[in-house]
């Protein structure tokens, strides 16, 4: 029953990891590049609930929302700022503009809200569910945390594949230059990609200061390179890549944890990705990108 | 005639090359015109610097007197001229239908013109219907092709610039191809044909430019440059 209980947290906590990796892989599969700010802007939504919620005794749900409304500007002001105007300077170049973002969002938070951890009142309001005469119980947190990904994960694939936004996305994803002549707005597009990432940060950053409440201005670094980690996993630019990716990742850090050495588990985690990478090196659901002849 | 597309003095460099050095050409409405020259010779780069892929370095480029040499280049369909590129570049994750469907993306017409038109793409063009449902990376180099025409037709443009429709298919296969062209210029779109295929297009052409080093070193009426001897030796292989 130990073993059922370490694999509904590992789930938990990949599933956000996926729906941080969902920001990175559409960012990456849109724009080309690794937005390397992309975990900050978690913390950043973290601090905003904090705020709305703890400073202006807002409803958790409004609190939530406002912090998505903060971060989908935050991604777009980010965009139109910081990366747009390199979208024809070398990968190398955005590469190095986006590490800069992420120091920079560390330390406006570093100024704002000074250096000592806060701690985060839970969002969730559920009760513990116990199970087999209470051997298993499973928080409310992490309940609410795999239904959220579950609807999140549904709602991005029914928009990227049913709607006509989403299948611009696609066509942008694959070919920009044969994308503009079918009259689809490239630019337009990744703004929308970034929106809806930062959004999805928000919604992750919430869901793991409830279930790890401490929040400081480094809180998103960690698990932003461990999503990182998931995206490439999965298959850089997949989206299902990036969900499965997120997911295994979880469970494999929560069962190392607990079967074989806590300070080891995120060594195993990045060993993992490494062979992981050795035997499929486009990850799990990656795509082999044709060269053009 | 009107004059659909004028292109004047339009030079185009990539950083330190010029790749084309001042060429000026139109093209009325209703024709075929073809655009010939060797490898290099700067013809894709004229068609993408019409449809804005590209930036010219200077120079205007008229459609329908609407100058659109510093349009958006996703505005530009909206005007009614597409461009079927080198290469087809089919979205190759997606089926057949999606790949028609983006085709048709800046329609605001309604969904029944445009499944209207689905049907017309079908009967012109049969074989993409058996494959409907199939992803576009997994057809044929011809299919591709063909959908990639079918594909430029979903907009309903005036005018499509067709890049090197022939290059990599059978000689049947060019045949139906430029066969499929003559079909849609009769039934009113006008035609910009760049090819290497030189025989072939001077055979659907109206009129032809030669295009040598970014520059235009001939024109005239498509069978009277058939029958030049200097294109015969240089690119009819005479």
């Amino acid at each position: 029953m130990q073993f059922v209980s370490f694999l509904v947290n590992g789930i938990s906590l990949g599933s956000i990891y996926a729906i941080i990796a969902l920001g990175y892989t559409m960012v990456y599969g849109i724009a080309r590049m690794l937005n390397f700010a992309h975990g900050d802007v978690i913390m950043i939504g973290s601090y905003l609930v904090f705020v709305l919620m703890g400073s202006l005794g807002m409803p958790p749900f409004v609190a939530v929302l406002g912090a998505m409304v903060g971060c989908t500007l935050l991604g777009i002001t980010i965009e139109r700022i910081a990366y747009k105007p390199l979208r024809e300077a070398p990968s190398l170049a955005v590469l190095i503009t986006a590490i800069g973002v992420s120091y920079l969002l560390q330390n406006v938070a570093l100024l704002i809200w000074g250096s000592n951890p806060k701690s985060f009142t839970s969002v969730v309001k559920m009760d513990p569910i116990r199970l087999f005469d209470g051997q298993l119980v499973i928080t409310g947190e992490t309940l609410a945390t795999i239904i959220i990904s579950v609807i999140i994960m549904i709602a991005l694939t029914l928009f990227v594949n049913r709607t006509k936004m989403g299948r611009a996305m696609l066509a942008v994803s694959e070919d920009k230059g044969a994308a503009q002549l079918m009259g689809i707005n490239v630019n337009r597009t990744i703004s929308l990609t970034f929106a809806i990432g930062s959004a999805l940060a928000a919604i992750a950053g919430v869901l793991l200061c409830s279930t790890y409440p401490t929040l400081q201005p480094t809180t998103g670094a960690m698990p932003g390179i461990k999503a990182f980690v998931a995206a490439v996993f999965g298959g850089i630019g997949s989206i299902p890549g990036a969900m499965l990716g997120g997911v295994l990742l979880g469970v494999i850090e929560s069962l190392s944890k607990a079967y074989i050495s806590s300070q080891m588990a995120d060594a195993i985690v990045f060993g993992v990705l490494v062979i992981v990478l050795l035997v499929k090196p486009k990850g799990i659901l990656g795509k082999a990108v044709k060269e053009k002849v | 005639m009107a004059k659909m597309l004028s292109v004047k003095d339009l030079n185009v460099s990539y950083g330190a090359i010029n790749a084309i050095r001042g060429i000026s050409f139109d093209v009325e409405e209703g024709e075929i015109v073809t655009l010939i020259g060797a490898n290099g010779a700067g013809k894709t780069t004229t068609l993408h610097a019409i449809s804005r892929l590209l930036k010219p370095k200077s120079g205007t480029i008229e459609f329908c007197g609407t100058p659109i040499s510093n349009m958006d280049a996703y505005k530009i369909i909206n005007l009614g001229l597409t461009q079927v590129p080198e290469g087809r570049r089919v979205f190759s994750n997606l089926t057949v239908q999606q790949n028609l469907e983006l085709g048709a993306y800046t329609r605001k017409d309604g969904a029944d013109a445009i499944a209207a038109d689905y049907e017309k793409v079908f009967e012109r063009l049969p074989r993409l219907k058996e494959r409907r449902k199939q992803l576009a990376g997994t057809l044929s180099g011809g299919e591709q092709q063909m959908l990639a025409i079918g594909r430029s037709i979903m907009c309903t443009p005036k005018m499509i610039l067709m890049d090197e429709p022939s290059m990599g298919l059978s000689p049947l296969l060019v045949q139906e191809i430029f066969d499929i062209i003559k079909d849609l210029n009769k039934s009113g779109t006008t035609i910009l044909l760049v090819e290497q295929n030189a025989k072939k297009a001077l055979e659907i052409a109206n009129r032809a430019y030669v295009l040598e080093t970014g520059l235009i070193s001939m024109s005239g009426n498509a069978s009277e440059l058939a029958n030049n001897p200097k294109v015969q030796a240089a690119y009819l292989g005479a």
